[in-house]
Parts: C-alpha cells; structure tokens; sequence
C-alpha cells in the first residue's frame, strides 16, 4: 500500500509537470511574441487594443477605415466590440489602451476616477425611436423623444430595452428619466443582448425600441421596423444626439497601457484625412456616422467632464 | 416569423455566395481548431496519467475527489471565462504575461473546460477494464507498466469517447472563448481571436440568422469529421 501511494504522487507529479509544461509553453510563446514586436524600431509591430461598442463595430465602421492606421504604422489594431460599459470595465481593468464609447456620463466618470486621458471628441450620429408600422401607442412624428416615450408607457406598447449597460441603454434610461416614467411592466422586455439583436426582437414582437441610427440603417432592409420618432440630424429632437468619444488609457494608472500608439491612434482617428473617411462611409447609401473632430473653433469640453471648471479658467 | 426556415432553404445559394472576405471563414475556423486541439491534448497530456493512476490505487477520499471531477463537467462556460479573465486580466495573477485577447488565453479556459469531461470518462474507462484483464497480464509476468499499457489498450475506445466529450465541448464553447479572446478579426479580415461559435454570436447580434446558421452547419461538419476520424482511429487500433 505505501509503495503505491508513493508510486501516485509520483504520477500526480508527473501530471503536474505536464500541465506547467503545457503552461509555461503557451507564455515563452506569448512572451517572444512580445521581445518581436518591441525589438523593432518605434511603434512598428505592436497591437494596439481598442475596446469600443457595437455600433461602430458592426456597421462596418472600423473594419472599413483600420487598414490605412494600420499601414501607416505598421501596427495592428484589435478592436474589441462590447458595448460601452464593458468597453470601460476592460480599460479601466488596464487590459486596453484606448476606449471609443457613446455615453459621456460614463466618460467623465471614467476621467474623473482617473483611468483616461486626453479625451476628444470624435463624431456623432443620432438616436431613433422605431417601431412598428401600425404604431399602437401613436408616437409617429412626435417632436418630443419624452413624450413619446410616455405614450409608449400609458399604451402598454410593447418595449425592447437594450438591458446591457451599453451607451444606448444609457440613453434609454437617461430619456425615461427625463420623461418621469420609471418603466416596467409586462410590455417592458429587457433583453441584455447588442442593438442588432435587440431590433430583431423588437421586430419579432412588433415592439418599440431605442436605437442608434447607424446599426437601423445598417439592418433595415431585414427588419419591418420604421422610424416614428427622429433624431436631431433629421430635424429631431436634441436630446437623441449620440456623441462618440475617444480616449486613451492613462499610462500613470496602466503602465502597461500602450499610450505612445493609443496617442497615434487618437491623432490618426481625429485627423482630416480619417474624418473624411469616417464620413465617406456609407451604409445602403447612407451616411452612419458624422465627424466632428475637425473644427476651426475651440471647443474645450470634449477635453474635461462636463461642468469641470477651474478657477482660472472660468471667464 | 419565418426565421427558421428561410436560411435552411438558401443554404447552398449563401455558401455560394457568401457576404465574407477571402480567407475569413477559413481562419477562424483554423482559430477554432487550432485553439480546441491544443486545450484538448494539454487537457489529455495532463488527465490520462492522473485518471490512470486513480483507476489503479485506491485511498482516501477517492470517491470526493471523483464526485469533484464530475462536478468540473458541469462548470458553466461563462464562469470559466471570468475565472480565466481575472486571472489574465493587467490586475491579475498572470497579467504580467498579457495574455488577454490572446488564443492562449482561450486555450486556457478551454483546457479548464475540457479536462473534467477527459479525465472523469477516462476513468470510468479505465475502471471499467475486467480485472480478469488485468491479473492475466499480471500472471504473464507483466510489470505495472505492461498492465497499465494493457488496460489502456482495452480501454482506447472509452478513452476516445472522452478525448471527443472534451473536444466537443471545447469547439462548441461560445462564452469563455468570447469574453477571454474578444472575438478579435484584424481589419484584413482574418481571424485572431474569432472562433466559429463566437462568429456565429457576432452574426446572431447583427441579425445575419442566414449566415449565423451557414456557419453552424460548418461547425457541426467539422465536429462530424473529427468524430469520424477519432472512431476510424480506434478501429484500426482495433485490427492491428
């Protein structure tokens, strides 16, 4: 008996040392993947991590205009597509180097506890309310996103939340804030899933839903939804503008944080020639997305949290 | 809702026709491979030598550690995928190492996953061996070596049973994969981190339900094929 229990921790061991080997196999790999790209000269070679939301992700936005950053620099860029509460939990965990997301509450809460730098501003697009045609609850062409909102509420009409901490859901809690309905009820669905998703439930179920403008157009010619209520590029109301903007991870918080190309990449993404090419970039012959990094005039917000002000600066 | 149907009856003109770059399903198809059969033979390499070694001693507590190996086959993905991102996370154990969004880092939560299923089957194989087998190779004059490659051989079919339980769970695992590798494609268009499943979740999230089931009907052909080479294997084991 004792020669076998010797003879079993033998072989633990033995299983033990395999699974280290297997271990430590996959880090000298990863490792030397590292030593490669950081012996050739400046940035050339290394990736740079970018979570972002969906929406830019799978209108194709990112997809489409990556190539030229990546040529320039001879970098590779892995964009990672979480939705924007996810997309900040990654970089402020220090496992990214620059966040494109659509919620400024949670920007400047992300700026404020420390963990970005150097925010700007970078496009926008608008939010939607879509619904089915027959429209239930009668919200089409309402010029108030509130309103309508209350007229969903006070109909029951079937709702389909996004349920996911992303920009859009933000915005969907911050508009039934504003409209004084706290919703719930059987005809309140959240579904925790992404905005193409999600506007194929709502289809599904003839509901209503808050989307961004980009992943509709992106996903109307397979869905029976309609635009009842607009956003501000058509004439809509302002409160459905849907800000995008860029940050870097702070290098002080992450030193690991790649910030030499996340910086690169910020000057690349709010430089004319990308803007250009963020608004040539069309989906079913339409533009998605508006640049708005470009401006002749100051604009010294997009840099601090909204209602920062110092002494000095204040006028 | 005519979802269901539509996609199976376009099939072959989606297949012809498909809305992807050059080279793009077949890179993330070797990512799915390349990922599962890495975690599947660490996850062998590392199981057989302990499922062997429990199938031929007996102490303390053995039935607790087997009830904690089945208990492993339960783990949800999910959580596997959260235990591995700590882990890999700059904040984590192994975050010096940066491994996150990498295919190591998936091969680790796929190894996590498939090694409960390998070892737990392989014991019962292993066990499952007549001991008339066992004491015929012993009288031949067999060492303990010579028994165990023996009971081995006897018992290959329940041991591919269990290398195949492991690999499909692994090829077929969506969530861990998706929150460790972050569903990565470079913008040329092939796949870094992009596994079929977390292809098939990425084309679901945009509604593509036509090319989401194309891309199953890829993944369940491929788990066929290596299940019929695995079974092939085993017979010609078999005849030799």
């Amino acid at each position: 008996m004792p020669i076998q229990r010797r003879k079993f921790i033998a072989a633990v061991g033995g299983g033990a040392l395999a699974s280290i080997a297997g271990c430590s196999g996959n880090s000298t790999q990863a490792q030397s993947d590292g030593s490669s790209s950081s012996s050739s000269a400046g940035v050339a070679g290394e990736t740079l991590t970018l979570t972002t939301t969906t929406s830019t992700y799978d209108t194709g936005l990112l997809g489409e205009i990556h190539g030229d950053f990546e040529e320039m620099y001879g970098v590779t860029v892995d964009a990672v597509a979480q939705g924007t509460g996810a997309a900040l939990e990654t970089a402020r965990n220090g496992d990214s180097d620059v966040v494109m997301v659509h919620a400024r509450g949670l920007e400047d809460e992300f700026m404020r506890n420390g963990y970005g730098i150097n925010r700007r501003d970078l496009m926008f697009n608008d939010f939607v309310i879509v619904g089915p045609e027959s429209d239930p609850a009668g919200i089409q062409g309402m010029s108030s996103a509130t309103e309508a909102l209350n007229a969903i509420a006070e109909a029951g009409a079937p709702f389909v939340s996004r349920g996911d901490n992303s920009g859009t859901h933000t915005k969907e809690l911050n508009l039934w804030e504003a409209a004084g309905t706290d919703p719930g009820g059987d005809w309140y669905q959240e579904t925790g899933t992404g905005m193409g998703e999600a506007l194929n439930i709502a289809n599904q179920q003839g509901a209503y839903t808050l989307s961004d403008r980009g992943t509709y157009i992106s996903q109307r010619s397979e869905i029976d939804l309609v635009i009842l209520v607009q956003g501000p590029i058509e004439d809509g109301p302002e409160i459905l503008a849907n800000p995008y903007g860029i940050m870097a991870v702070n290098p002080g918080v992450h030193e690991n944080a790649n910030y030499d190309l996340a910086m690169a990449y910020i000057g690349w993404i709010t430089s004319p020639g990308a803007q250009d090419a963020i608004s040539n970039y069309q989906m079913n012959g339409e533009q998605l997305f508006f640049p708005e990094a470009v401006s002749e005039n100051p604009d010294f917000q997009q840099y601090v949290p909204e209602g920062w002000s110092s002494n000095s600066s204040s006028e | 809702m005519n979802v269901p149907l539509e996609p199976v009856a376009q099939l072959l003109p989606a297949v012809v026709d498909f809305p992807f770059r050059e080279g793009y399903v077949r890179s993330i198809i070797y990512v799915s491979l390349y990922v599962s059969v890495v975690a599947v033979t660490l996850s062998t390499l590392f199981s057989l030598p302990i499922a062997i070694v429990m199938g031929f001693s007996d102490f303390r507590g053995k039935q607790f550690v087997k009830s904690i190996i089945n208990t492993g086959m339960g783990f949800p993905s999910v959580v596997v995928g959260l235990v591995v991102l700590f882990a890999v996370s700059n904040q984590g154990p192994l975050g010096s190492l940066e491994l996150i969004f990498t295919k190591e880092a998936m091969i680790m939560s796929q190894f996590v996953l498939a090694t409960p299923p390998i070892m737990a089957i392989t014991l019962a194989a292993i066990t499952g061996v007549s001991e008339n087998v066992r004491d015929a190779a012993h009288v031949l004059g067999g060492t303990r070596l010579d028994v165990a490659l023996v009971v081995i051989k006897e018992a290959r079919y329940g041991i591919a049973t269990a290398v195949l339980a492991g690999f499909g769970r692994a090829i077929s695992e969506v969530g861990s994969v998706l929150i460790v590798g972050g569903n990565i494609v470079s913008s040329d268009g092939i796949s870094s981190t992009r596994t079929l499943t977390t292809a098939i979740q990425l084309e679901a999230r945009q509604g593509q339900y036509d090319t989401a089931m194309v891309l199953g009907a890829v993944l369940v052909t491929i788990v066929l094929m290596v299940n019929a080479i695995v079974v092939r294997l085993g017979d010609e084991g078999a005849m030799r």
